[in-house]
Formats: C-alpha cells, structure tokens, sequence
C-alpha cells in the first residue's frame, strides 16, 4: 500500500506543467505504483477564495475511490468555519492552508485559529513550504517559503493540531522537530519529496536521528516527478516495516486511525 | 550503460568529516542504479581553504590528485574532469595537461570567472586541441551576481561556446536550480552545447521541455549531489523515449562527446 499525501489536480499559474488532469495524475499513480492519492486543487492555493475549487475538487475525487479530497481553507475569508465543517463531513483525510500565497501571516491570528478549529475537528492542517525551488520561480511569485518558527508556533499554539508540512528540506525538518517538545512534535509528519537522498543522505540520515514515524510519502505531482519519491526509498537500506510505515501506516495514524 | 557525466568526490582536506562515508555512498547507490561510470570533479578543498568557486591552485592540485587516485582505485568505475581556476591561466593550463596525461577525460570549470570572460579562451583552446569536452557550471537564468561565485548563465554559455565551435561544452545540471526554460531558449541554434540533467529538481514538464528544445542527440544523464533525482528522471525517460533513444542519454551522447575510449565498453 503507498500513499501519495501530496498531489494536485488542475493548473499551475507561473509556468505549463503537463499531467494536471485528473486523468494524467490516475496515469501517473499507476506508474509509479501509488494506491490512494491525497489531492489538492491546485489553484486553490493561490485563490481569493477557494471555495469554488473545493466544490469541483469533491466532484472528481468522488469519481475514483483512489482519490481523497484535501480542501484548500483561506481563514482570512468569511466563512471558512463552514468550509471546515463541510470538508470534516465529508471524512477528509486533511485540508490545507499554505498562508503565504493567500497573503496571511503563517502563524497569525487567522493561521492560529485554523489551526484550533482544525484541531477541534481532529482533522490534520496540511502546509507547503514551498512548491518550486526558490531559485527557480517566477519573478511574481513572491510567496515567501514557510519558516520553521511558523511551524513551531502553529504546533504550539493548539495541543491538539496535527500538522501535515510537505515539501521541505532536512535543515527545515531537523529546526522544528528539535525544536519542539516530544509531545508537539509527536503531532507533526513531513512528506519526503523535498528531502535528499544520496549521495548526501539526509533522508537516511533523518530516518536515523528522528525514526520513521514522522514521515509520509508524498510526491508533489504533478509539478514533481512522482518517480522521484519513489527512488528516494528504493535508494534506502531500510526494513520492510519501515518501509510501509512511510509509505502508508504513518499517514494513516495522522488520521488517528 | 549508464555514464552520469556529473558526479563529484570529496576527499581528507575538505570540511566533511564524513567524506569516505559521502563517497562511499555515491558508489553504493550508483551500483543501485546502474551506473557504469561516474565521469567526476572535485573542486579544491570544496570551501575548506579556499572557496569552492574559487579555489586556489594548490587546492585545485590537491583535489585533482585526490580524484586520480580515485580513478586508479575504480578504475573501470570513476573517471576524472580536470578542475581549474581560469584566473590563473599558466597553472589551468598545466594542469589540465598533467590531469589529462594522468587519464583525465575532460575539463571541469565552475565559477571562477564569467563564461564570455575572455580568460576562458586559452583553456577552451587545450579543449580543442586534446578532444575533450568542458563541463561548465551553470545558474539557469542568472538575473543577479550571487555570492560566492562568479555564475554564468546559459546565455553567457552559448556565447563562448560559439566562438570555440570545435570544442563540446556540456551545460552543467540543467536542474540544478534556476530558471531552465530561460537555459533552454538560449541553447538553439549552438550545435556544440549539451544539456547535462543533473540537479535535485524533478519538475514535471522539464524534460519533456529537454527533448522538445535540444533533442535526445545533446542531452546527458547526471546525477550531481542528488542520486534519487537522477534516477527519477531515468526513470520517467525510460516512459517517454525508445529503447534507442534512451540508449543515447544513457551513454552513446557521452561516449560521442568524451574521447574515444574514455569508458571501459564503448
């Protein structure tokens, strides 16, 4: 069983990425040998208000029992309560906020009441650092990545938020995880897509220093080659348990299941 | 076959204590994916004594002497880009001569001085003269100086590579960061430059980018700092390219721009 937690469908706004239709990232899952994808709409991380987005994103992952839906919430836009109580209705596995692109302070008052109101509803808050390589973006896109004091003060300031950060770096994981409390830190899982494998080794250097338990398969996809998560843990020398529990078991007990 | 035309060691007078452990690494994970050669450079002291994009002659000697003995440890496994200063012309030129009479197959210049600087002439001249291509570090779109480094962009790139025709010049990890669509615009038209796809990025749509601008014929596979992108990308190329054309970005493009003879099986 593998679990892709980082997937999107739809458009990206600063460059053509081919495969964002439904239909292509289904094809690319079974590539790579995905079960069960965690999708997002993608241009509803850069939406005024997401809403819309989500509608049509339930509507297709309802089409294919491999998907499941993760909502794009701006808590900065009235009515976001009912946006969390529709998604929590519909079993969820996360919903997400990535407060850089809606021009929100990452662990501001409206960032620090999502993250209540999610931990409330037992529901894990899913953050990007980044989506592109910084060096890389387009010159309007001036969405800062999210830091790791953000991460830490979102953490703190719920006990019972859970929080999902996909796409970031051993320097960034290693900042926060140390940098919290076991407890606070039992309640964060990072996605492996952005962490680097050999000849460097961070991710088995992680695997290491941390244990497998907080870290979750999750490729980025389309705007990154999903083969490349994939490779990361082919490159491994890790037990077959480890193994499933990156790829699935931990995802599942972010759930709380 | 499967060549990565961009692979680097460290060695006992930079700063990573965890150098054998770093090689080591590299060499495991390359039997992973099925590399036969890693063609490699290492650039002086990587920042231990003088700056990795500026390195001083003597750490460049010192880490040219560190990967001969890595080609004769692994012989049918590493071979050796000569690394250079261009600032100091004499010593570049000395020591690509002693680099590629000792089995060197190519030359490594990374950000000592900007590609159009005509200081890079006399190297590209060795260059022509022995057979050997120029792997040339590169920012994809360079808007800015950055620090530590004199950076060149693929502009900057096709402009020395047009006045040096006769010489191969191999665009350094295409994915490495920065814009590479910008890289990839800039490249039609300069036969003589190709597109090494090394680099932590995966992004989707890139190679397909690769193929559509440059063609399968100038495109190599590399790897650089990061193995799993590397294979990543081997791994969507073996989805979108024949078994003939895969061949080409594997190795037979390397084994057409390195010297003949340059890799055990060609």
């Amino acid at each position: 069983m593998r679990i892709d937690v980082n997937a999107f469908f739809g458009a990206y706004p600063y460059r053509r990425v081919p495969g964002t239709t439904p239909e292509s990232v289904s094809n690319a899952m079974k590539r790579v040998g995905i079960d069960q994808a965690w999708v997002s709409h993608l241009p509803s991380l850069f939406s005024a208000d997401p809403a819309a987005g989500n509608a049509w994103l339930y509507d297709v992952a309802a089409t294919d029992p491999r998907w499941r839906p993760v909502p794009a919430i701006h808590p900065g836009v009235r009515g976001w309560e009912s946006v969390l109580r529709a998604a929590t209705d519909r079993g969820v596995p996360a919903v997400r906020c990535d407060p850089g692109y809606y021009g929100l302070e990452p662990a501001g008052e409206e960032m620090r009441a999502l993250a209540a109101a999610c931990g409330n509803a037992r529901v894990p808050l899913m953050l990007a650092v980044r989506l592109e390589d910084a060096r890389q973006r387009h010159p309007d896109d001036g969405a800062p990545e999210l830091a790791g004091a953000a991460l830490r003060a979102l953490v703190r300031s719920d006990r019972r938020v859970r929080l999902i950060v996909t796409h970031a770096d051993r320097a960034l994981i290693e900042e926060v995880h140390f940098g919290s409390t076991p407890e606070e830190a039992a309640r964060l899982w990072w996605d492996i897509c952005w962490i680097w494998g050999p000849w460097e080794d961070h991710l088995g250097t992680l695997l290491e220093t941390m244990g497998p338990e907080r870290f979750v398969f999750g490729t980025g996809q389309p705007l990154r080659l999903p083969e490349s998560s994939v490779a990361k843990l082919d490159l491994l020398d890790v037990t077959p348990d480890v193994r499933a529990a990156i790829e699935s078991q931990n995802a599942m007990r972010a759930l709380g299941s | 076959m499967l060549v990565d035309v961009h692979a680097h060691f460290y060695h006992d007078r930079t700063s990573r204590a965890d150098w054998r452990e770093r090689n080591a690494s590299r060499l495991r994970a390359g039997e992973k994916v099925g590399i036969s050669t890693h063609v490699a450079s290492i650039l002086g002291s990587w920042g231990r004594t003088s700056p990795t994009y500026f390195p001083s002659p003597a750490d460049l000697e010192y880490g040219n002497d560190a990967l001969l003995a890595l080609c004769r440890e692994f012989p049918a496994r590493i071979r050796g880009y000569a690394a250079v200063n261009p600032n100091y012309t004499a010593h570049a030129l000395s020591e690509i001569a002693r680099c590629l009479d000792a089995g060197m197959i190519g030359i490594k210049l990374a950000a000592s001085r900007r590609a159009t600087d005509p200081l890079l002439d006399p190297v590209c001249e060795v260059a022509r003269e022995r057979g050997v291509p120029i792997l040339h570090h590169i920012w994809q779109h360079r808007r800015r100086d950055w620090p530590g480094q004199e950076a060149s962009d693929a502009a900057e790139l096709a402009t020395l590579a047009r006045r040096h025709p006769q010489v191969a010049f191999i665009l350094a990890h295409i994915a490495g960061g920065g814009d590479w669509q910008h890289s990839l615009a800039a490249l039609e038209g300069v036969p003589n430059v190709y597109v090494d796809l090394s680099g932590s990025g995966v992004d989707g749509g890139m190679l397909e980018a690769c193929l559509a601008s440059v063609g399968v014929e100038r495109l190599l596979w590399g790897a650089d700092l990061t193995l799993d992108t590397g294979w990543a990308k081997l791994r969507y190329l073996e989805r979108l390219l024949d078994g003939a054309a895969l061949e080409r970005v594997r190795w037979k493009n390397a084994a057409r721009v390195f010297p003949p003879g340059a890799f055990p099986h060609d």
